[in-house]
Parts: C-alpha cells; structure tokens; sequence
C-alpha cells in the first residue's frame, strides 16, 4: 500500500504563552516560537507506519510512506524528523504560512495525489492552531474519493479499509474502497488500534504514542530523498480566499467564585451565568 | 566533527521521551529515590541509551556528540538523578570499549545497551576519591582467577547494577599498578552495604560496594594489568565533558523557569520583570548560560573530532559547574519562598547543580589539572 501524509508544522502548543500579537493586530509574531508537527498529523504517520508494516518487524516497509509538507526551508527539520520516524521519502513545497488557507492547501495536495498515486492520503483530523478541521473534507470532494473522518480505528481488508470513528453516543463503522482519504483521531495510537493486511493475528503494539526516532533511523534519514516543489507551479491561478482582519488575543481569565454550596453553586448557574 | 541536523533531531527525540516518560513522574521517583527499571528498556527501545555506541553492539551507531546532546534532551525532565543512573553505562562501559576483547565487548556491552542490564563504575572508595591512584581495593591473582577485596563509595547505579567496572590494586605501582575488572551481581562476596542518602540526585540509586574476597575469572579482566590508570584518564575526559553538558542544560533549565515566573508573578503592582534588578539578573543568567553552552559545543566537536584537550575540558567542567550553581540560584531568588518548596522544578536543580563542582574530580582538582596545562 502506498500512503501519502500531509504534515503540517504548529507552534509548540506547550510554549503557546510566547504567542505575541503587535498592537496594529495584523499579525500574529512567531518569532521565538518553537515548531513541531501538529499532533494528529503525527498520530496520521504513526498510523501509516503500522498501515505498511507486520509491527513485529517495524524496520520492513511493506509498501510505501510519502511525507509532505507545505512551507518555508526550516520545515524540512520537521520532514527528517518524520523520515527518521520511518516514512521513506518527503516533498517539501515551497511557500509562506501566510498565504495559504485550507482551500488551497487542499488544491496543491490533489495536485501531488495526481502525481504520487497514492493508496490513501491520510492526515490528522485538524491542526491545533487554526482548527479548522477542513483540508482533509476539501480534498476527498476535489479527488472525488471516499473518505472517513476522525478514525480511531482501521483494519485493512481485502477491498478497503473498515474505519471506525467515535461519535456522540457510540461507534459509527465506515468502510471505505480504495484510493481514500483518511483522518484520524488520537485514539488511533492505542496498541491495537490499526492493522494491516501483514499485522500478525493477536499482536499489540507495546506503546501507545507515536514512535520514537531512534538514533540509527536518524543517521539513515539524512540520506532519504527530499523533493521541493514550488506552490505557484502546482496551483498557478489560486490564491488564498480567507482574509484575516485582524488579530486579538482571547481577554485574560478572571479571577473565579467560591461558593458555599451545591445550592449557591445551582442558583448561581441558574440565575447569573444562565446555562441550567 | 560538527553538530549538524542529526543531533537536533535527536535531541529533539531525548526530549520527547524526557517530557512524556520521566517529567510526569519525576516528583514521584525523586522522593522514592529510584525510578523503575523498565525506564532502561523504554529508552533503549528509544534509541536512546545506545547513542554513540557501535551499532554491531547493539549501539545506535551515531558519535559522541549525539550521546551528549542527549544528556540535553533528558534533562528536560527535570531530574538530573534519573538521568545520572539511566546513563550511568556512559562512565562505566568505555573501559571495556576502549581495552576489552573482542568477546568481553559482545558480552558485556549489548544487554546494557539493550536496558537489561544496568552497568557502573567504582573508583572512589571511602578513603580515597581526588586521589585516585591511591586506591586500596586489592585483585589478587589466584590461578586463573583474582580474588577481589575492598570496598567503593559513591557509585551511581551501584544499588542496582548488574555489572561494575571496579578500578583495582594489582602491583605496587602507584599508577601502573592498577586494573579494571567487571564485577558481576550474584558473584559470591560482592554486595551493596548501603544506599546513600543525598543531597540532590534523589532519584538516582549511589550505593557502597563491599568486595570481599569476591572470586572473578581472568575473563572479566579489561585489557593488560597495569592498563587502568590510562583508561581512567580518558574515560574522565567523556565524563567532565558530560558534566560540562548538565551544567549548562541545567542552568538553562532554571532560567527559562525564573524567565517564566518573573513574567507572571506580581510584586507591589507590577510583575517582576518590572524591576531593573530583575531584569538585569535575568540578564547576566542568560549571559552565562550563552557562555558555557558555546564553550562547551565548541569544546565537544574539538574532542569529538579526537584532539585530546585536558586543560580545556577541566575548564568547561568548571565554568560550567560554576555558572549552573550561580544561575539556579538566582532562578531560586526570584522564585522567592516557592523557589524553597519542593513542587518547583528549580528547587530541585538548585540542589542536583551542587554535584556537579564535586563529581568526575572536583573543581580544585579541575584547577591543578589547568594549571599544569599553563606549565606550573
Ligand atoms: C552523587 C555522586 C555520585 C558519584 N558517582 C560516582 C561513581 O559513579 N563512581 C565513582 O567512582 N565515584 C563517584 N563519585 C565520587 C566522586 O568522583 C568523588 O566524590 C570526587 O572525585 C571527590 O572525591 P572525594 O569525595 O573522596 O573527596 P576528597 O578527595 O576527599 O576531597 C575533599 C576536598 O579536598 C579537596 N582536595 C583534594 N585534593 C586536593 C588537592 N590536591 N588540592 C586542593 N584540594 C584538594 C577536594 O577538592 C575537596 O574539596 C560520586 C560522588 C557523588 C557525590
């Protein structure tokens, strides 16, 4: 099976304090800032790792995992680092964050799936910044493929994938033929959560995250091939719909209540914040 | 030798592991003195403990550099004890690296770095540290074997080591006259007297070791009699670097904590960062930390790349050790009483820092050895 996985880098979410807006609020300041894969897109190469791979032997790809990220030169640390993880090949291509939006993100990815053929295109659900949770539904309209949202579990079968995916009040299963497109949700790391058509009856991941980089896949990821493309190439009449008006930071927290009791606390949620 | 994108990633996978497996519980172990020993297998399964070791030893290939900006990586757990016993092997394993057999390196080397075994070294014993060569722990040749008797103090992961490399008497001569051995848990006559009780390093085990009349085979013998002493002297070079290296993360760590704090917490109505003398003390940690770290890269791809710089080394393992001690307790002043409790991070620092003058020879010996490197 042959996997393509979009990537995208997001601002360390645990030094989301360094985030600074400029008094004219038409940008957001990333200098400073720490990048890192958005997290779902990280569960999504996790989950295309264990796609093309028995789990007994972890270092034999059976098939092929494609890492794509759109961005400026420095998301390439980001593209080794998931090569290190064990995808064996990157496209990086070219442009700014701030001229793309999810639409257009989307287009140039159904350009590259144009060209790469792939099996599945898999992705995070959303990315934490912006959370729009859009390029992945975008996509499958614009290739014309089925596609499940939010997997929290996937077992490949001889004409498909069966995904399940949570939502409110229980387990909606989908399956899915190929070529589709596939977002998945954190559940989709748990030790028994995918398995392919190679994984061994009964085998359990020993861990429930996305893998470690080990040293060796390290050393071997600096000799991996990473393609550039440019964006104006692959989508030469498109520009980014969204404009950003301006920014605001979310007011600071006030300071909270204590109440003496359940009944204060019920009377108060009846009367003054009005939710009950 | 340079550091180049390979070791940002895998710093970068250091300190995953350290964010995900060790900060979480790291209150917990330090106040138990120990952390389980499945942390040994989660790293190895990481890639982590065989940093710059042979990879047909079960290493992850890799060179020095990488097995110090993983020292970087972790400490981003906040406990310098886990990560003192968790890679203990990078003091106790070169001996055998550098002058053990062809057989001794398959048998010794792979379990550790597969985290099945935990290895250490004993030099110092109770009577005697700074002056290594003055050793009385005695390997008497006794046909095929030496009989080992004595005893070590202050060994990291003495408490739960499976093997030890234990620096030995074998002849009179006060340097030539010394011997590695690897002492194996379970040999008859070898046991830990006491787990000690520190100052910082809480979570890693320092123990005693009793070696009485403990019988080991010619085969446990590292490289000729008389070899130790050199061994030590390189082996000492990895260490100081490596202190070197926790003294400057360590620093960092407390600065970016005190940075943190001092934006946040107000005095008579303005947030600390509000005061010049705040500022200003942020500023000179900031200035310090910048110092070590560049020294002690520079320093590391110099060393790395096989120059041997005793001088240089003694001094980055001082400057460092200094500036940590000074920049922790700085970040501890401007935590105010919080910076006294426990539950914060810098509290914790400020103690493990203190080590660092002392352990891998201390600063005075540090300064006799620069001092000769001037010609005195
Ligand atoms: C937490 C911890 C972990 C350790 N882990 C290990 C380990 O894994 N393996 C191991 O073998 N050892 C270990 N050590 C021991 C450590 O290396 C020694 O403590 C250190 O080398 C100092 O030796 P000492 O304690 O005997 O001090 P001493 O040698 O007794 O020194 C006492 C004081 O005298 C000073 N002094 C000594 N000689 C001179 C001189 N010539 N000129 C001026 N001043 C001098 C010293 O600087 C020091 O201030 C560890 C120690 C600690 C605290």
């Amino acid at each position: 099976m042959k996997i393509l996985v979009a990537l995208k880098r997001v601002a360390d979410p645990a030094n989301h304090n360094k985030v600074k807006i400029p008094a004219s609020g038409d940008r957001i300041d990333t200098a400073g800032l720490e990048w890192q894969i958005n997290p779902f897109d990280l569960y999504a190469l996790e989950t295309a790792l264990r796609l093309t791979e028995n789990g007994k032997n972890p270092k034999k790809r059976e098939g092929e995992v494609v890492v794509l990220t759109i961005g400026p030169k420095e998301t390439e640390t980001n593209l080794r680092s998931a090569l290190a993880t064990g995808a064996d090949r990157a496209i990086r291509i070219e442009a700014v964050d701030e001229e793309l939006d999810g639409r257009l993100v989307a287009h140039a990815l159904a350009k590259i799936v144009e060209e790469e053929k792939p099996d599945v295109v898999m992705m995070g659900k959303q990315v934490v910044d912006s959370e729009t949770n859009m390029v992945g539904q975008v996509l499958a309209e614009l290739l014309d493929w089925p596609m499940a949202t939010f997997a929290a579990t996937i077992q490949e079968q001889p004409d498909g994938l069966l995904v399940e995916r949570e939502v409110d009040g229980g387990v909606a299963k989908v399956k899915v033929t190929l070529p589709a497109v596939v977002t998945v949700d954190l559940r989709i790391v748990s030790p028994t959560s995918v398995r392919s058509k190679h994984t061994e009856a009964g085998f359990k991941y020993p861990y429930e995250e996305v893998r470690f980089a080990p040293l060796p896949a390290i050393m071997q990821a600096k000799k991996k091939p990473l393609a550039i493309k440019n964006l104006s190439e692959l989508t030469p009449d498109l520009k980014s719909t969204t404009r950003y008006v301006k920014y605001e930071a979310p007011p600071g927290r006030k300071a909270g209540i204590k109440v003496k009791d359940v009944q204060e606390l019920v009377q108060k949620l009846a009367t003054e914040a009005k939710v009950i | 030798m340079a550091f180049d994108e390979s070791h940002d990633l895998f710093r970068a996978t250091c300190r995953r592991f350290a964010e995900e497996k060790i900060a979480p519980f790291c209150y917990e172990w330090e106040e138990a003195g120990e952390f389980p020993r499945e942390l040994y297998r989660d790293a190895a399964r990481a890639g982590i403990l065989g940093a710059g070791y042979p990879e047909d030893l079960g290493g992850g290939g890799g060179d020095p550099l990488h097995a110090l900006v993983g020292i970087e990586g972790l400490l981003h757990g906040g406990s310098s004890g886990v990560v003192a016993s968790l890679c203990s092997h990078g003091i106790a394993l070169p001996p055998i690296l550098k002058m053990g057999s062809p057989e001794q390196q398959r048998r010794f080397v792979p379990p550790v770095l597969a985290g099945e075994q935990i290895a250490a070294l004993a030099i110092t014993e109770p009577g005697t540290g700074s002056d290594v060569a003055s050793l009385t722990t005695r390997a008497v040749r006794d046909g095929t074997d030496y009989v080992i008797s004595g005893s070590k103090l202050f060994i990291t992961s003495g408490v739960r080591a499976d093997l030890v490399s234990v620096l030995c008497r074998t002849g009179p001569d006060k340097h030539g006259g010394l011997t590695f051995f690897v002492v194996e848990r379970g040999m008859p006559g070898f046991t830990v007297s006491r787990a000690l009780e520190k100052t910082g390093w809480w979570a890693s085990d320092t123990a005693e070791l009793s070696f009485d009349e403990v019988r080991v085979p010619q085969a446990n013998r590292i490289g000729e009699e008389g070899s130790g002493f050199v061994a030590l002297m390189q082996n000492f070079q990895g260490e100081r670097l490596a202190l070197a290296f926790y003294g400057h993360a360590t620093a960092e760590l407390a600065l970016q904590d005190a940075l943190a704090y001092a934006k946040e917490r107000s005095a008579f109505g303005r947030p600390l960062t509000g005061f010049q003398v705040t500022r200003h003390k942020l500023a000179a940690m900031a200035t310090k930390v910048a110092a070590a770290r560049t020294f002690n890269y520079r320093l590391a791809e110099r060393v790395a790349a096989g120059e041997y710089l005793v001088g240089e080394v003694s001094m980055a393992k001082n400057f460092s050790a200094q500036i940590a001690n000074e920049v922790c307790y700085d970040a501890v002043q401007i935590f105010g009483g919080m910076g006294f409790m426990r539950e914060t991070r810098v509290e914790r620092l400020s103690r493990d820092a203190r080590l660092l003058p002392i352990g891998g020879g201390t600063s005075e010996i540090m300064n006799e050895i620069i001092a000769k490197s001037l010609g005195l």
